[in-house]
């Protein structure tokens, strides 16, 4: 295609960290008007390469075009300025802070002597929040908005400059289906006007449905551009990890044994209402539905960290109350939780401490924690699990994010469970680890567990249930069987729409 | 009709009682201001008076103009613990360089290198405790629990253990002078307190303030200067503690190495009183001067009834940990809550 000269260029960028070569000679260009997807496995560098682009790093070598001129980016401002801007994937917002300071934080209109301009302020953001069909004003708090709705503030922030590039870091995290439409058309209209659009995603459904061409990272060098229009997930995914991927769904069953959980009439508050149903021991059930459905909300009454206003919870045939996570833990569940990072895994602590936390206390010689113990315990999992690691003493901070998964799958197995919830599995992780992660949790399920898996990514809950729940709103909409279930009627469920039985 | 991000003036929310209730939720020491004023209204003959309430401003004042800066040093997610050395090092610098022979034939204007020296000397270990913060990554509370020792030590040093006495008279005259009816250090706390308001809730640097207490890293993001961005305020701070530093001395016309001793620990009660979050990202001055006034109000009231000292402290503990667990209970988000 012999277009217009490219809106943004690099040419030969490289930047090391002590010990690192985090980028390594990239070079690739953005046309006015294009969607460039930027794609590469977690650690492939492309946080690196938005952080230069964004003037957040510099590159000690290689040169940034922009329109053709070279340019050199020293911090956030000044890349505004050239018009490039990020779109964080991790919500960089001010949680006590109004949206409309948000939208413009490090650069508020002033009047005079620096006062902010708040008249000035509230009708831009409300012109920007009304382009984007945001239920909210300007003057809300963001910390009182939902996670898809705080993404939106992000969003906010690419509209306010005359921008020729905006670097979108993985928007659709945390999007509901109708706001990815929204998403979707601000892009074309940033298109339309001529902007250059970087777009990083490791979904690939999202990639094919939005993107022009496709770059491709893998250990912090380029590997190459595709035309999006002709070429396919595989000759992608073959780019990125350099080899191919089986997609195909394990259906291979377990045997199915008896009812291990029963939840009936479970309501907690306005957080969800009225749930029933059952996992059977060596099944796997998928909770679908769209962010702040109340699927989370329910695996953490389970775990005993919310108290449910009405319901009953049956563990074998017997009503148990959970009114803590010790107690969920007696009574043989675990939760692998949604945020790895935050919730489930000491950063700063090693492989075998962070396996053993949960029974460390039972694991003693004397008044000392026997360390022979606590090293058998990690050997097992590690082996079981196919856990990646230099050795028990790394620091799990430092492992990828599909070990660091396994880790937290592995120290809730080893507290015996019957009941295994499952939040959000792979959300962060690259699609090689991915697939591992899958087949474990069907592994799981065929030696006995009941497995709940709650996920907001569809092709993985077709991949991994033996049975779908399909949540709206903090209701269960409909229950599929894995042979009934597909994609359009999921979506019609989780909408609201389903003309399905409300279960 | 411009409004603040994150306060609301009483006016503009006063539809009613709702809109009152919600303020109060939100300034809870305002609620504890008003109570302990009826209580010792009534409990004591002597406290309702005009006259009683101009000392409470003025004894209050010192810790208040303190306050003023420790609250936007605390919004922005640090904290200053030297300040009570540094209202050592001000009030002994100021009236020992008055006394110095090369401006004797200055007349009263030796007092203006003195208060400027003062000043300048609170500004610039400001600087300094913000350039370290700054520069080296360490936590506020350690480098200027280090500048609290190191500065004590400092004026300790420099006094040679003396205490000073303000040989120009025009200067202990000051602390007793009256302006318009109020003392007049009793005017430039209030002055001060309106200013630090219009600053934190109506210009851009206060909203950056808030910014980099909240989310340090989304303001780095975001393109604000982190690093001299908390200086300047270090050096706010840095300037409200040599000016109360210098306030006191005029009281008394005299300084001695050891004032403003356990200062940093009651400025950062009543900063913590009035709402304001030692994670950063929370706070005002209108909470920030209620938590003054409690205080204030407290030790006048109680001297009035002749409870001992020591009781006092031990009341405003509890008072303490009383309004926090108060603040806690109204805000919180109910039956629904995650049990943590």
């Amino acid at each position: 295609m012999s277009e217009a000269k490219p809106v943004l260029q690099l040419e030969g960028i490289v930047k090391t960290f002590p010990g690192v070569r985090a980028l390594d000679g990239v070079s690739f260009d953005v046309r006015p008007g294009e969607v460039h997807a930027l794609m590469g496995e977690n650690g492939a560098g492309k946080s690196t390469l938005m952080k230069v682009l964004a003037g957040m790093y510099r590159p000690n070598e290689g040169h940034v075009y922009i329109e053709g001129t070279p340019v050199v980016m020293a911090n956030p401002i000044e890349a505004k300025e050239e018009g490039v801007i990020l779109i964080h994937q991790e919500l960089s917002l001010a949680e006590q802070m109004t949206v409309a300071e948000n939208v413009f934080l490090g650069e508020l209109p002033r009047s005079r002597w620096g006062f902010v301009d708040w008249k000035v302020l509230d009708n831009r953001v409300g012109t920007i929040l009304k382009k984007l069909n945001c239920d909210f004003g300007p003057r809300t708090r963001v910390g009182d908005l939902s996670i898809a709705k705080k993404q939106m503030v992000e969003i906010a922030r690419a509209l306010t400059h005359h921008a020729k590039v905006v670097v979108f870091d993985e928007p659709t995290a945390s999007l509901t289906d109708a706001e990815k439409v929204v998403l979707f058309d601000v892009i074309n209209d940033l298109k339309a006007d001529g902007v250059g659009i970087v777009y990083i995603s490791h979904r690939m459904e999202e990639i094919f449905t939005i993107s022009d061409r496709i770059s491709v990272l893998r250990d912090g060098s380029y590997r190459g551009t595709l035309m999006t229009a002709e070429t396919d997930e595989d000759e992608v995914t073959q780019l990125m990890i350099g080899r191919s991927l089986d997609y195909s769904r394990s259906v291979e069953h377990g045997e199915i044994g008896d009812v291990t959980l029963e939840v009936e009439g479970l309501s907690c508050g306005k957080l969800y209402r009225d749930i029933g149903f059952a996992v059977k021991a060596g099944e796997v059930v998928g909770f679908y539905g769209l962010v702040g459905a109340g699927r989370t909300e329910i695996a953490e009454t389970l775990f005993g960290l919310r108290e449910p206003s009405a319901g009953t919870i049956r563990l074998g045939g017997k009503k148990v109350t959970i009114d803590s996570p010790a107690e969920a833990i007696e009574n043989g569940i675990s939760l692998v939780p949604e945020s790895r990072k935050e919730q489930g895994l000491v950063l700063g602590m090693n492989c075998r401490d962070n396996i053993t936390l949960p029974q460390v206390g039972d694991m003693t010689a004397g008044p000392f924690v026997s360390n022979g113990a606590e090293i058998a315990i990690y050997d097992m999992y590690r082996d079981r699990l196919d856990i990646k690691a230099p050795s028990w003493r790394s620091l799990v901070g430092n492992l990828s994010g599909g070990n660091q998964q396994k880790i937290v799958i592995g120290k809730w197995l080893a507290m015996k469970p019957r009941v295994l919830i499952v939040d959000e599995p792979t959300r962060g992780i690259d699609v090689g680890s991915k697939a591992e992660i899958h087949n474990l949790i069907r592994e799981l399920a065929r030696s006995g567990y009941a497995v709940i898996v709650i996920s907001s990514e569809m092709p993985e809950i077709l991949r991994v249930s033996d049975r779908v729940i399909a949540m709206y709103q903090g209701r269960i909409m409909r229950e599929f069987t894995a042979d009934e279930v597909n994609e359009d009627n999921l979506v019609q469920a989780i909408s609201g729409i389903g003309n399905g039985k409300a279960a | 009709m411009s409004q603040t991000p994150v306060e609301q003036a009483p006016m503009q929310t006063a539809n009613g009682v709702k809109g009152n209730f919600r303020w109060l939720v939100r300034h809870p020491i305002w609620a504890f201001v008003v109570i302990v004023f009826i209580f010792f209204s009534l409990m004591t003959d002597n406290f309702f008076s005009f006259g009683n309430f101009e000392n409470i401003l003025v004894q209050t004042s010192t810790l208040g103009l303190i306050a003023l800066g420790m609250t936007i040093v605390m919004i922005n997610g640090n904290i200053d613990l030297s300040v009570g050395a540094m209202v050592a090092l001000a009030a002994s610098l100021t009236v020992d360089i008055m006394g110095w022979p090369i401006f004797q034939s200055w007349g009263n204007w030796q007092l203006l290198p003195a208060v400027l020296a003062g000043l300048g000397s609170g500004v610039l270990l400001g600087a300094l405790n913000g350039l370290i913060v700054w520069k080296t990554g360490v936590d506020a509370f350690i480098v200027t629990l280090g500048a609290m020792l190191g500065v004590r030590g400092l004026v300790f040093v420099y006094t040679g253990e003396q205490s000073f006495f303000a040989m120009n008279f025009a200067y202990a005259d000051f602390g007793a002078s009256r302006l318009l009816g109020l003392p007049t250090l009793a005017w430039i706390f209030l002055a001060f307190t309106v200013v630090m308001h219009v600053i934190l809730s109506r210009t851009v640097h206060g909203s950056n303030t808030y910014a980099v207490g909240d989310n340090r890293e989304a303001a780095v993001n975001a393109g604000i200067w982190v690093g001299p961005h908390m200086m300047i305020n270090f050096m706010i701070v840095g300037f409200f503690a040599a000016l109360a530093g210098i306030t006191l001395s005029t009281q008394m016309g005299a300084s001695t190495p050891n004032l403003g001793r356990d200062y940093e620990l009651w400025v950062i009660t009543a900063t913590v009183l009035g709402g304001t979050k030692l994670t950063g990202g929370a706070g005002n001055i209108i909470g920030t001067f209620g938590g003054v006034l409690a205080i204030g109000i407290l030790r006048n009231g109680m001297n009035l009834m002749q409870v001992p000292a020591f009781y006092v402290l031990v009341t405003l503990g509890v008072i303490l940990i009383a309004v926090l667990f108060l603040d806690k209970q109204l805000n919180r988000k109910g039956e629904e809550e995650l049990r943590l």
